[in-house]
C-alpha cells in the first residue's frame, strides 16, 4: 500500500500540469468545465498526496531511508541530471499542508471570482488555468528529488505569480502614484528574480562541489557534507567553509521568494492580485517554499555547526529572519488595507521560520511552516469574504461592524486571528511559535546573552506581543462596532464555496498544533511532529517561564488591541488612535514612517531602478555615440579617404600616364611625317580608342561608391594572398 | 564512397538559385516554389544526418574527400560531429522558415531569393568544412551576398550603412583570422589544410600563443564579441525579415563555430592561455548587451542587440573549456538561432501591418494578432531562461562550466538575466498588451503559413527544454573530445 502511493507521487504535479493545458487550449469558453476541470485534476492530486503523505507518517525509520525514483533527463560529459521524486518526512508534511490548501483554495476562487454572478471575471477560465500551473509547480517542488528540479518549479512559481498578481492587468487607478496590478506583477517577478540568482549561484556551487544535484548525493551524504564542511570556499567568502557559503548563497533564492528583508518589498504590493492568489502564494505555499528551501538544506547548514559548533550562514539567516519579524510586524500596525496588514503580517511570520532555522530549531521551523500556512490561508480568505461581501472596498477605516452581517467569515477569522496571535493552548500558532521561542532560549542560555540565539530571542517576542496586537487591530476595525461605509453597512455573508473552506481551514488552525505538543506535557514519544520529522535532531526542551511569556503576551497584545480599537469603536474618518497617539508624543513622523513601510519602495526606485536606467542609457550611448561605433565610423571614414586618396592618384597619374603615352604617340606621330600616314593613322587610332575605353571602363569602377573600394581591396587581397600560396607551394 | 548527403545540402541551395537565375523574372511564385523546395531539401537532409548519426561511434560521420588542389593539399573535405550537427540541423530550419517567411517579398523576388539561397549555401558550407581553404571559401561566399541583400532589399533608412559596416567588419575578421590560419598552414609544414590533419600536429607552445589569438578573435568578431558587436544589430535592424533570421540566428554561429573548430580545435595551448582573458569580455557581452537592449525604443534594435547579449552566453561557454560549459555553448547557439530567427519573424510581420517598430507606437496586438503574440512571449520566455524551453537548459550549463572555471564572472553574467528578464517583460506588455492604437484597429492577423513558421519555431523551442537529450546526447559526442584535447 506505501509502496502503491510513493510510487504514484510523481503524477501529483502532473494533473494540475495536464489541467491547465487544457484549460488554455480548449476549454477557455466553459466557465464551468474549466473550473471543474481545475478543481478535478487538484482533487486527485489531493487524495493521491494525502495517500503519499499517510502512507509516509506510517512508513518507520522514513528520515533515514527516504523513497527515491528517478529517470534521465539530460547528459553532460559523464553525469546525468535527472528528474525524480523524492519522499521523505519533511516532504510528507509539507505535502500533507499543500495539497490540502490549494484544493480549498480552487474551491474558494469559484465564489471569489463571481462564478454565475453578473460580476464574474472576464478570465474566469484562464484564472482557473494559471492557478492550476501554479499549483504544479508547486507540487513540483515538494516531490522533487533533485536541487535542479527544485529551481524549475521555483521559477515556474515565479512565473505564475507574476501572471495572477497581474490578472487584471487593464486595471489602472486615477492615482498615478499607486502602483497597479501589472506593475505589481513586474515588480514581484524582478525582486524575486534577483534572489533566484543567488539561489543559482548556490545550485552552481553545489554541482561544483559534488558534480550531482541529487538529494541522496549532496544533502543526504554525511562523507560528501563533512568533506565540504572541511573545503575552504572561494575567497570572497572570508574563511568560510564551503557548505556555509553555499547555503548563504542559497539562502539569497529565500529572501527572494520568501520575501525577507531587504528584498520584502514585492509582497505588499503582490496584494494586487485576487485574494485566492493572495492567499494560496502568497501566504501558504511559493513564500513557504523559501523556507522549505532552508529547511531542505539544513543538513548543509547542520554539518557546519556540527565540525565548527559555528556557522556564519546560520547567523546571517537568524538575523535577517528575526530582523525581517520584527520590522515588518511594526509596519503591520499602521496598515488601514485589510491585506495589507496581512501581507505585512506573513513578511513577519516567514521572520519567524527563517530565524528559527537560523538558530538550529529545524523541527520548530518546519512546523510554523505548516500551521501558518493553515491559519494565514485562512486569514487571507476571510478577508477576501470580507472584500467579496462588501463590494471591493478593503479599507479598514471603510469597514466595521460586520460582526451579525458574515458571522462565518467573522467566527473563522477569529481562529485565524488568535492562531495567528498564538492565544494559549486552543490555537495551532501558539504550539509552533512557542517552540521557536523555546529554541532560542534554550539556546541564548548556552551561549549567553551576547548571541544570536538571544536577539532573536528578543526581537522574536516583541513581535510576538506586536502580531498580537495588530491582529485585534484588525478584528476590531473590521468586525467590531458599527459600519463605517454605505459598503459594510450593506454587506452579505459570501457563498457556501466561500465559506466552507474557511471553516475546514479554521479547524486545522486550531487542532493542528495538538501534534507538536513538547514531550514533557504529553509523554516522552508522543510529539508526533518531532519524532516524525526530526528526530535526528534533539528536541527543544519545554521552558515554562517562556511559555508564561509569550502566552501572555498574546493575550496581552490582543487585549491592549482589543482596548485601543474594540472597546470604543472608531467613527467614520476618526483618526487611527495609536497615530493620534503617537502624534501627541511627537512621534508622528514615526507613524508616518511605518504607514509608508519606512520608504524602502522609495529608496529603491532612486537606487536600484533609477541606476539601472541611468546605467542602460550610459552604455547605449557608449556604443552609439560616445565610443565605440565612433571609433568604427572614424576608421570608416579614413578608409573612405584613403580610397578617395588612391582615386586621386589613379587619375592624376595613371590616367594621367595612360592619356599621356597616347598624347606622346600623337605627338610623334605627328612629327614623323616620314612614316607611313595610314600605319601611324591606324596606330594612333588604336591607342587613342583604347585609351578611351579604358578610361571608360576605370571610370565606373571609380563611382565614388565605397564598396566598390572595398570590394576591389578584397578582391586584391585575395588574389595576393592567392597567388603569393601559388609562388610558395 | 556513400551517397554524398553533405554536398547536397550544400548545393542544393545552390542548384536553387541557379535555376532561380534560368527563370524569367515575372515568375514570382515559380520562383519562391524553386527556392522552397532547394531549402526543403537541404532541411530535410540535415534532418536525417542528425538523426542518422551514430551517436555510439562518435567522430566525423559522413565524410567526403576529394582532391581540389593537390599542389597547395587543399581537398573538398565534408564531415560532421556533434558540434557541427545541431548548427546544420538549425541551418536547414531557419533557411526554410526564412523562405516561408519571405513567401510575400514581391520586391525584385529572383534576386532576392539567388541571393538568399547562395547565402545558406555558405552557411552550410562552412558547418561541413572540414578543409580550412574550403572553409573560407564558402564563408565568404556567406558574407558577399549578405551585403547585397542588406544594401538592396534592407530598412532605406540605415541600409548603405549597415551594409557596408557589416561587410567591413566580417571581411576585417575573416582577414585577420585567415592570417592566422596561412600561419598554421605553413608552421604545420606537412602542405595541408585540412582541419583532423592539422589538430594532429603538436604545435609549439609559442606559436599557439601568438596565433590563437587572431584566429579565435577574428571569428568571434562574426559572433558579435564585445567590442566588436555594433555590426550586428546595425546589421540585424537593416536587413530584410528573412535576412535578419539568418543573419542572428546562424550566420553569427558561424563565428562561434569558427572559433571553436579552428581555433580550439587546432590550437588547444593557445586556448588554455587566452581563453581566461576572453571570457571577461564575455561576460561584458552578456551584461552590458542586455542593458543597452533595456534602452532601446526600437522594438528590431531591442532584439538586435539580445542577441548580442545572449551570444555573450555562447562565447563564455566555449572559453570555459569544460564539457558541461561548452555543451551549453552548443546548445545555446541552436537556442539562441531559432529564437532569435523567431523574434525576427514576428518584428517583421508586426513591422508589415503597422508600418513602425517605435514601442511606444505599438500596443494592444495581442488582440489583433493573438498567434503572434503567444510565439513571441514562448520565445521570450526562452529569452529570458525560463525552465520548460531550450535557453533554460543551454545557460544553466553555460553557468555551471563558467562557475567551474571562472565564479566571479559567473556571478557577474547573472544581472545579465534580471536585465534580460526585464526587457522582454517591458516589451511583451507593450507591444501586444495595454491599449491598442486607434490607427492598428484594421491590421489583420497572421496568414496561415507565417503561422506555420512561427509554430515550428516555437515548438522547438518547447520540445527542447522538455527533452533537451535530442540534442546533448549528440553535442556531447563531439564536446568530450574536444574537452579531451584542451586538457
Amino acid at each position: 500500500m506505501r509502496e502503491f502511493f510513493f510510487n504514484l507521487t510523481w503524477l501529483i504535479p502532473i494533473f494540475p500540469l495536464l489541467a491547465f493545458a487544457i484549460i488554455i487550449l480548449f476549454t477557455q469558453k466553459n466557465q464551468k468545465l474549466s473550473h471543474s476541470i481545475s478543481i478535478g485534476a487538484m482533487s486527485l492530486s489531493w487524495l493521491i498526496g494525502w495517500g503519499v503523505a499517510f502512507s509516509a507518517f506510517a512508513t518507520p525509520h522514513l528520515g533515514e531511508h527516504p523513497f527515491r525514483l528517478i529517470a534521465p533527463w539530460f547528459p553532460t560529459g559523464a553525469t546525468t541530471f535527472n528528474i525524480g521524486i523524492w519522499v521523505d518526512p519533511l516532504m510528507a508534511v509539507t505535502l500533507f499542508m499543500v495539497t490540502f490548501v490549494c484544493l480549498m483554495i480552487f474551491i474558494y476562487s469559484i465564489g471569489y471570482m463571481g462564478y454565475g454572478t453578473e460580476e464574474v471575471d472576464p478570465n474566469y477560465s484562464r484564472f482557473f488555468g494559471y492557478i492550476a500551473l501554479f499549483a504544479c509547480g508547486m507540487l513540483g517542488l515538494v516531490v522533487s528529488e533533485n536541487l535542479l528540479t527544485l529551481f524549475i518549479s521555483w521559477e515556474i512559481m515565479g512565473l505564475c505569480s507574476y501572471l495572477l498578481i497581474g490578472f487584471w492587468f487593464q486595471k489602472n487607478y486615477p492615482d498615478p502614484n499607486k502602483i497597479t496590478p501589472r506593475q505589481a506583477g513586474l515588480k514581484a517577478f524582478l525582486v524575486t528574480k534577483v534572489g533566484d540568482l543567488f539561489l543559482l549561484l548556490g545550485i552552481l556551487y553545489l554541482y561544483n562541489q559534488a558534480g550531482s544535484l541529487s538529494y541522496a548525493d549532496t544533502l543526504f551524504n554525511q562523507e560528501f557534507l563533512h568533506q565540504l564542511a572541511h573545503t575552504p570556499a572561494l575567497p570572497i567568502f572570508g574563511g568560510w567553509s564551503a557548505a556555509s557559503a553555499i547555503a548563504a548563497l542559497m539562502f539569497g533564492g529565500t529572501v527572494g521568494k520568501s520575501a525577507q528583508f531587504p528584498l520584502h518589498v514585492w509582497l505588499p504590493d503582490a496584494m494586487e492580485g485576487p485574494t485566492p492568489v493572495s492567499a494560496l502564494i502568497h501566504a501558504a505555499t511559493m513564500v513557504s517554499a523559501g523556507v522549505y528551501l532552508v529547511a531542505r538544506i539544513f543538513p548543509l547548514l547542520n554539518v557546519v555547526l556540527e565540525v565548527d559548533h559555528h556557522n556564519p550562514a546560520m547567523s546571517l539567516i537568524a538575523f535577517i529572519g528575526a530582523f525581517t519579524a520584527i520590522f515588518s510586524s511594526i509596519i503591520a500596525i499602521a496598515q488601514n488595507d485589510i491585506k495589507g496588514v496581512l501581507a505585512f503580517s506573513t513578511i513577519s511570520q516567514l521572520g519567524y521560520m527563517i530565524a528559527a532555522l537560523g538558530v538550529g530549531a529545524y523541527v520548530a521551523g518546519a512546523f510554523h511552516l505548516i500551521t501558518h500556512a493553515f491559519f494565514k490561508a485562512l486569514l487571507f480568505m476571510g478577508s477576501g469574504s470580507v472584500i467579496i461581501g462588501c463590494h471591493h472596498e478593503q479599507d479598514m477605516m471603510e469597514l466595521g461592524g460586520l460582526k451579525n452581517k458574515m458571522p462565518r467569515t467573522f467566527w473563522t477569522f477569529v481562529a485565524g486571528g488568535f492562531a495567528l496571535s498564538g492565544f494559549p493552548i486552543i490555537t495551532a500558532g501558539f504550539w509552533s511559535k512557542d517552540e521557536i521561542l523555546a529554541h532560542a532560549w534554550h539556546e541564548f542560555m548556552h551561549q549567553g546573552v551576547v548571541s544570536w540565539p538571544f536577539f532573536v530571542w528578543l526581537l522574536l517576542t516583541i513581535a510576538a506581543f506586536l502580531t498580537a496586537f495588530y491582529t485585534a487591530r484588525q478584528i476590531s476595525l473590521t468586525f467590531l462596532g458599527k459600519p463605517r461605509s454605505h459598503h459594510a453597512e450593506h454587506a452579505h455573508e459570501t457563498p457556501n464555496t466561500m465559506t466552507i473552506p474557511l471553516m475546514l481551514l479554521a479547524f486545522f488552525a486550531i487542532t493542528l498544533g495538538f501534534v507538536g505538543i513538547p514531550e514533557e506535557i504529553v509523554g516522552h514519544g508522543n510529539n508526533w511532529f518531532h519524532h516524525f520529522v526530526g528526530h535526528e535532531y534533539p528536541a527543544t526542551p519545554l521552558s515554562i517561564p517562556v511559555m508564561l511569556l509569550s502566552a501572555s503576551l498574546a493575550v496581552g497584545g490582543l487585549g491592549l488591541g482589543w482596548l485601543v480599537y474594540g472597546r470604543k469603536p472608531l467613527a467614520h474618518g476618526e483618526m487611527d488612535p495609536l497615530e493620534r497617539g503617537m502624534q501627541r508624543i511627537k512621534l508622528g513622523w514615526l507613524y508616518e514612517a511605518m504607514r509608508n513601510k519606512f520608504y524602502f519602495d522609495e529608496l529603491y526606485h532612486a537606487t536600484f531602478i533609477q541606476g539601472s536606467l541611468k546605467l542602460a542609457e550610459v552604455f547605449y550611448k557608449i556604443d552609439n555615440r560616445w565610443i565605440i561605433d565612433p571609433i568604427v565610423n572614424l576608421a570608416g571614414r579614413v578608409g573612405v579617404a584613403l580610397a578617395e586618396f588612391s582615386s586621386f592618384l589613379d587619375s592624376r597619374f595613371v590616367d594621367g600616364a595612360v592619356n599621356g603615352t597616347g598624347k606622346v604617340v600623337t605627338i610623334l606621330s605627328r612629327l614623323n611625317r616620314i612614316f607611313d600616314i595610314r600605319v601611324v593613322n591606324a596606330l594612333v587610332d588604336l591607342v587613342g580608342k583604347s585609351t578611351q575605353y579604358a578610361g571608360g571602363k576605370l571610370r565606373s569602377i571609380q563611382t565614388g561608391r565605397v564598396q566598390n573600394y572595398l570590394m576591389v581591396a578584397l578582391v586584391t587581397v585575395l588574389m595576393a594572398l592567392g597567388l603569393y600560396l601559388i609562388y610558395l607551394s | 564512397m556513400s551517397f554524398p548527403f553533405l554536398s547536397i545540402i550544400v548545393f542544393s541551395p545552390i542548384v536553387g538559385a541557379l535555376i532561380i537565375t534560368a527563370l524569367p523574372k515575372e515568375k514570382h511564385s515559380a520562383i519562391k516554389t524553386v527556392a522552397l523546395v532547394s531549402a526543403f531539401i537541404s532541411m530535410l537532409l540535415s534532418i536525417y544526418v542528425f538523426f542518422g548519426y551514430d551517436q555510439a561511434a562518435g567522430g566525423m560521420q559522413f565524410e567526403e574527400q576529394m582532391q581540389w588542389i593537390p599542389s597547395l593539399g587543399i581537398s573538398y573535405h565534408l564531415g560532421t560531429d556533434g558540434i557541427s550537427l545541431p548548427l546544420l540541423l538549425l541551418t536547414g530550419v531557419i533557411i526554410f522558415c526564412g523562405v516561408l517567411i519571405s513567401w510575400t517579398q514581391d520586391d525584385r523576388p529572383k534576386e532576392f531569393f539567388a541571393f538568399l539561397l547562395v547565402l545558406v549555401a555558405g552557411v552550410f558550407g562552412v558547418f561541413v568544412s572540414l578543409d580550412l581553404f574550403l572553409l573560407f571559401v564558402f564563408y565568404e561566399l556567406a558574407v558577399l551576398p549578405m551585403y547585397l541583400l542588406i544594401g538592396g532589399w534592407g530598412w532605406p533608412v540605415t541600409r548603405e550603412y549597415a551594409a557596408m559596416k557589416l561587410t567591413l567588419y566580417l571581411l576585417v575578421g575573416s582577414v585577420i583570422a585567415l592570417v592566422g590560419v596561412i600561419a598554421i598552414y605553413f608552421e604545420a609544414g606537412i602542405g595541408t589544410f585540412d582541419i583532423m590533419r592539422l589538430a594532429e600536429v603538436g604545435f609549439d607552445t609559442g606559436f599557439q600563443y601568438a596565433f590563437f589569438l587572431p584566429i579565435f578573435v577574428g571569428f568571434a568578431v562574426l559572433a558579435g564579441l564585445w567590442p566588436f558587436h555594433t555590426w550586428s544589430p546595425d546589421g540585424h535592424v537593416a536587413a530584410p525579415t528573412a535576412v535578419s533570421m539568418l543573419h542572428a540566428g546562424v550566420l553569427m554561429k558561424m563565428g562561434a563555430y569558427g572559433a571553436l573548430r579552428v581555433g580550439m580545435f587546432i590550437l588547444p595551448v593557445g586556448a588554455q592561455k587566452w581563453l581566461p582573458w576572453i571570457v571577461v569580455l564575455t561576460v561584458v557581452n552578456v551584461v552590458y548587451g542586455s542593458m543597452v537592449a533595456f534602452a532601446q525604443k526600437d522594438f528590431k534594435y531591442v532584439i538586435g542587440y539580445s542577441s548580442v547579449s545572449h551570444m555573450g552566453y555562447v562565447a563564455m561557454g566555449l572559453t570555459t573549456m569544460t564539457v558541461v560549459g561548452i555543451s551549453g555553448a552548443s546548445l545555446q547557439m541552436f537556442s539562441h538561432g531559432i529564437m532569435t530567427g523567431l523574434f525576427f519573424a514576428v518584428v517583421g510581420l508586426i513591422y508589415r501591418q503597422t508600418h513602425t517598430r517605435q514601442i511606444p507606437e505599438l500596443g494592444g496586438l495581442a488582440r489583433k494578432m493573438p498567434f503572434v503574440a503567444v510565439a513571441f512571449i514562448i520565445g521570450g520566455m526562452a529569452s529570458m531562461g525560463m525552465p520548460g524551453l531550450s535557453g533554460f537548459v543551454a545557460e544553466f550549463q553555460v553557468l555551471a562550466g563558467t562557475w567551474q572555471t571562472y565564479p566571479v564572472i559567473a556571478a557577474i553574467s547573472l544581472i545579465g538575466i534580471v536585465i534580460t528578464a526585464a526587457y522582454i517583460m517591458k516589451v511583451s506588455y507593450k507591444v501586444f498588451f495595454g491599449p491598442l492604437k486607434a490607427e492598428h484597429e484594421g491590421i489583420s492577423a497572421a496568414s496561415v503559413i507565417e503561422k506555420f513558421v512561427l509554430f515550428i519555431m516555437a515548438a522547438l523551442l518547447i520540445v527542447v527544454g522538455l527533452y533537451p537529450s535530442i540534442l546533448l546526447n549528440v553535442i556531447n559526442t563531439g564536446v568530450v573530445p574536444l574537452v579531451m584535447r584542451l586538457r
